[in-house]
């Protein structure tokens, strides 16, 4: 057992790796890939060549990032064969199919079309060149949402139900796995947090064009269209964001009580909008909070537009614990209840095995019976104890609040350089506001890689919402191959990020130092 | 046939077909593992250039190859991937050194320098070629594993696919896998001259070379190749008579007479082959001959996929346990996902007609020394 969560934890960290790796460039990608769209298709209404040139330095950034996110999404793609092979079979009939679509669909795009995008301009015609990094961009956010689907799937599985004889679930319907609530939020969450990445990317970048009073005409149109999408882009992430926590209440009630580190919930349950979680807060279930500024009944306000309803803290939720609005507590179905669910579920499995091979139809019938009943709860089969069920507190705690407070201010700092870049004389050029820019590069990529955090660490333990924890669905390797690969993966991808961020650096300082308009 | 066979015959048909054109671009790798042949700065330059307009095919198709089986056969994906650890991590890492190269490789600030970034491509070229005919001998000669689904109701040991503790190494050391692995390395070289002829262009010098680099390599893959067929028809494998996997003695030249239209695919492909190497190695003007060739690949490709998956046969057997084989019939998705996916499969040829129209427009003309200086963007 204790080989086994060494292969489970190491395969975590490796897939974490992976994933954490693969999101520094493919929100980038996302987000660059519409910009460069649109200074093209400047260029092509206006004729101008400085619009050329302006398309083609954003261009060559996109391209050095584009192909670390490609090599790191191959490997992401595969390891859920190589490190996680029992998923791969439980999941595969509902999983496969939008990476399959995906990669006709999307990957096929993005490849065609990236290769006219760099090299076709003297090979195609201007519109055809357009269309070609229009559905660059297009590609990109298809493969985007396929992947989400899937995602989205773990969080939330529906359109599927369980088939005894081949120990996996198959899908009874595409579009409710297609259109399931909970992906529909996560794709624009997604793809929108790519805009407002690559905007403050743009604009930050332009910022220290301005600071070092070079091409200072290309940093202001450029801060223009950054600041344009990246504001179109952070107000939609917060609109999806709310959206997607309301979700999360609905499907994942555990997630949303590690989130805001609640214990103890209770009817208009106030939102934590800065605090300090204290060192073992389960130990004061009542107070678990250091120190905190809260919103009164904000949490119940947000998840239920009613400032008056119950949200259930972890040990709510473990109890199976609800407070009614008029102060009576009702339980349900606790989690100790659903382990008992889940370990019938095993056993009728080995009943409807036996059966099945003696020919036993009653047998069989009987045990499907209580397999279809009680299948919700299969996951929980697997659990030593309800408190296994209880995802890392503190980190996603953490995470989800830099998310939210760096989203914040990312939207405030971009409402305030599109009004300046529009409206305003040469504030742009002020020399904070220029450092505040580059600063905020930092701050983009870390609220981003923070949300992530929250999505997958809040789930756990569970790689499949209740159905599958992490801890069943490895492969049968050595701890020694996973640890080995781990080092590995993570001294490549380290060394790609530092040369990727060199090549930038000498680029954008290559540049700037001739005339980006006029270039030849 | 029942639905669901119809289905899983037509899906190994599109992994076979994604699989014969997986190999057909791996033309790329081969054209990669030849940087450090004789050839100038100038010829390295062109020949780095025309294979990285193109390296992003190879690794779409790579990237779709493995969306699809795990679409299509999760069983595979779920035993072969999480067994064969090994063979499949030196593939990726191949992979991912490729992906960078093209991109970094002449950028200032690259830290690393212009020679470790081809060495990281030649050793893709090399590895990647080997390894994945390595990975397709498989199919073949199978591998140590055993399959159980009741497994999963165990937490202690919950895993349902079982390979042997060498996780893939094995498959490396087989010295047929080996047979093909190298077969399909010179066949990449020998489609990369194939490809430098028709893109390449404003040298005769250069083109002539690749000539001779056709035929040499050309000559060194029909070797290994035959060499592999011979073997591979005598070979044992196993078949589901409906209870249970059987071996059988011969079973791949079997399928192969009992699917006559797949002896004369096979020879037609060998005939395109054969006349497009030969054909361009001894004219001094034809620049086709990776056309010839490339069909002539893809339909090989397509016979062995075919031969290997179906009449029952386990397309990829266990050496421990012949009754946790994997045919196309205990490894597939379900009627409905099959189903689905194959209404999205209409789009193919929508999705094939594009990148013809593309690749057709971006080659309209060879690539030469003088379009390469005056590019803004490349490697």
């Amino acid at each position: 057992m204790s080989d086994l969560l060494g292969v489970v934890d190491w395969s975590r960290a490796q897939f974490a790796l992976t994933a954490m790796y693969h999101w520094l460039f493919v929100p980038l990608t996302i987000g660059l890939s519409l910009i460069v769209a649109i200074m093209e298709t400047i260029y092509v209404r206006t004729g101008e060549k400085r619009w050329k040139n302006i398309t083609k330095f954003w261009m060559s950034l996109f391209g050095i990032n584009f192909a670390c996110g490609v090599a790191t999404g191959l490997i992401l793609e595969f390891e859920f064969g190589t490190n996680w092979s029992n998923y791969s079979w439980f999941v595969g009939d509902i999983f496969g199919a939008p990476l399959a679509i995906e990669g006709l669909l999307a990957f096929f795009m993005e490849a065609t079309f990236v290769a006219v995008m760099f090299f076709g301009w003297n090979k195609v015609s201007r519109g055809f060149h357009l269309a070609s990094s229009w559905l660059t961009a297009l590609g990109v956010s298809l493969s985007a949402l396929w992947i989400l689907i899937a995602n989205a799937w773990m969080q939330s599985p529906v359109g599927m139900e369980f088939d005894p004889a081949q120990m996996r679930n198959v899908m009874r319907d595409f579009w409710a796995v297609a259109l399931n609530p909970v992906a529909i939020n996560k794709f624009f969450h997604a793809v929108m947090s790519g805009w407002a990445l690559a905007g403050v990317f743009v604009v930050g970048i332009s910022s220290w064009l301005l600071l070092r009073r070079r091409n200072i005409d290309v940093a202001k149109d450029s801060i223009k269209i950054g600041a344009t999408v990246g504001l179109v882009g952070i107000l939609l992430t917060m609109m999806t964001g709310h959206g997607s926590a309301v979700e999360v209440a609905r499907v994942q009630p555990m997630k949303l009580a590690a989130m805001e580190g609640l214990y103890e919930g209770s009817c208009g349950q106030d939102i934590v909008g800065i605090g300090v979680l204290k060192s073992n807060p389960a130990a004061t279930p009542d107070d678990p909070m250091l120190f905190d500024i809260s919103i009164p009944h904000g949490l119940s306000l947000l998840i239920d537009m009613n400032t008056t309803s119950f949200v259930p803290g972890i040990n709510d939720l473990i109890e199976g614990r609800t407070i009614t609005e008029a102060g009576d507590t009702i339980y349900g179905m606790s989690y100790a209840d659903k382990m008992v669910c889940g370990q019938k579920v095993r056993e009728a499995l080995r009943d409807y095995d036996t059966a099945r091979k003696t020919g036993d139809e009653t047998g069989m019938a009987t045990a499907i019976s209580t397999i279809k009943n009680n299948f919700q709860y299969f996951g929980y089969g697997y659990l030593n104890s309800p408190q296994d069920a209880i995802p890392p507190v503190a980190m996603t705690f953490y995470a989800f609040h830099i998310m939210v407070i760096f989203g914040g201010y990312l939207m405030l700092y971009l409402l305030l350089v599109a009004f300046m870049a529009f409206k305003g004389k040469n504030g742009i050029e002020n020399k904070w506001m220029c450092i505040l820019g580059i600063l905020s590069i930092a701050i983009v990529w870390i609220c981003s890689q923070a949300g992530w955090i929250v999505a997958e660490v809040g789930r756990q333990p569970w790689v499949i919402q209740d159905l599958m924890p992490t801890t069943a669905a490895i492969s049968s390797i050595q701890v020694s191959s996973v640890q080995l690969t781990f080092w590995v993966f993570a001294a490549i991808f380290t060394a790609l990020l530092i040369a990727e961020i060199s090549i930038m650096l000498r680029y954008i300082n290559n540049a700037s130092k001739t005339d980006i308009a006029t270039k030849e | 046939m029942e639905k669901l066979e119809i289905l899983q015959a037509y899906w190994w048909l599109l992994i076979a077909v994604l699989g014969a054109v997986l190999v057909f671009l791996l033309f790329v790798q081969g054209g990669q593992s030849m940087l450090w042949c004789k050839a100038s700065q100038s010829e390295k330059q062109l020949m780095v250039n025309s294979l990285g307009r193109k390296w992003e095919f190879t690794f779409t198709t790579l990237v779709v190859f493995g969306g699809a089986f795990f679409a299509s056969f999760p069983l595979f994906y779920s035993t072969s991937f999480g067994g064969a650890y090994w063979l499949w991590m030196l593939i990726l890492v191949s992979f991912v050194l490729q992906a960078v190269s093209y991109e970094f490789r002449s950028k200032k600030g690259n830290i690393y320098g212009t020679a470790v970034y081809d060495i990281f491509l030649t050793f893709n070229g090399l590895f990647g070629c080997v390894l994945l005919g390595v990975a397709v001998g498989m199919f073949f000669f199978g591998g140590e594993f055993t399959v159980a689904r009741a497994n999963i109701l165990d937490p202690a040991s919950p895993v349902i696919s079982q390979w042997a503790p060498s996780h893939g190494l094995e498959a490396i050391a087989c010295w047929k896998n080996l047979l093909l692995g190298f077969a399909v390395f010179f066949l990449a070289r020998t489609l990369a001259s194939l490809y430098f002829i028709n893109n390449i262009g404003g040298s005769e010098f250069f083109t002539a070379r690749m000539r001779r680099n056709t035929l040499v390599n050309g000559l060194i893959f029909a070797v290994l190749f035959v060499t592999f067929l011979v073997v591979l028809l005598l070979a044992d494998g196993f078949r589901n008579t409906g209870n249970g996997f059987v071996a059988e003695p011969n079973i791949y030249l079997h399928n192969l007479l009992d699917m006559w239209y797949l002896c004369i695919l096979l020879l037609s492909g060998v005939v395109a082959v054969l006349y497009g190497i030969f054909r361009a190695s001894f004219s001094r003007t034809w620049r086709s001959g990776i056309w010839f060739a490339g069909f002539g690949v893809v339909a090989v490709v397509v016979v062995l996929f075919l031969i290997a998956g179906y009449g029952g046969t386990a397309y990829l057997p266990s050496l421990c346990d012949p009754q946790s084989s994997l045919s196309i019939a205990n490894s597939s998705s379900s009627e409905f996902t099959l189903t689905v996916m194959s209404w999205v499969s209409i789009l193919v040829p929508f999705v094939l007609g594009y990148i013809w129209y593309v690749w057709s427009k971006m080659n309209a003309k060879p690539l030469t020394e003088k379009e390469l200086e005056s590019e803004s963007h490349k490697y």
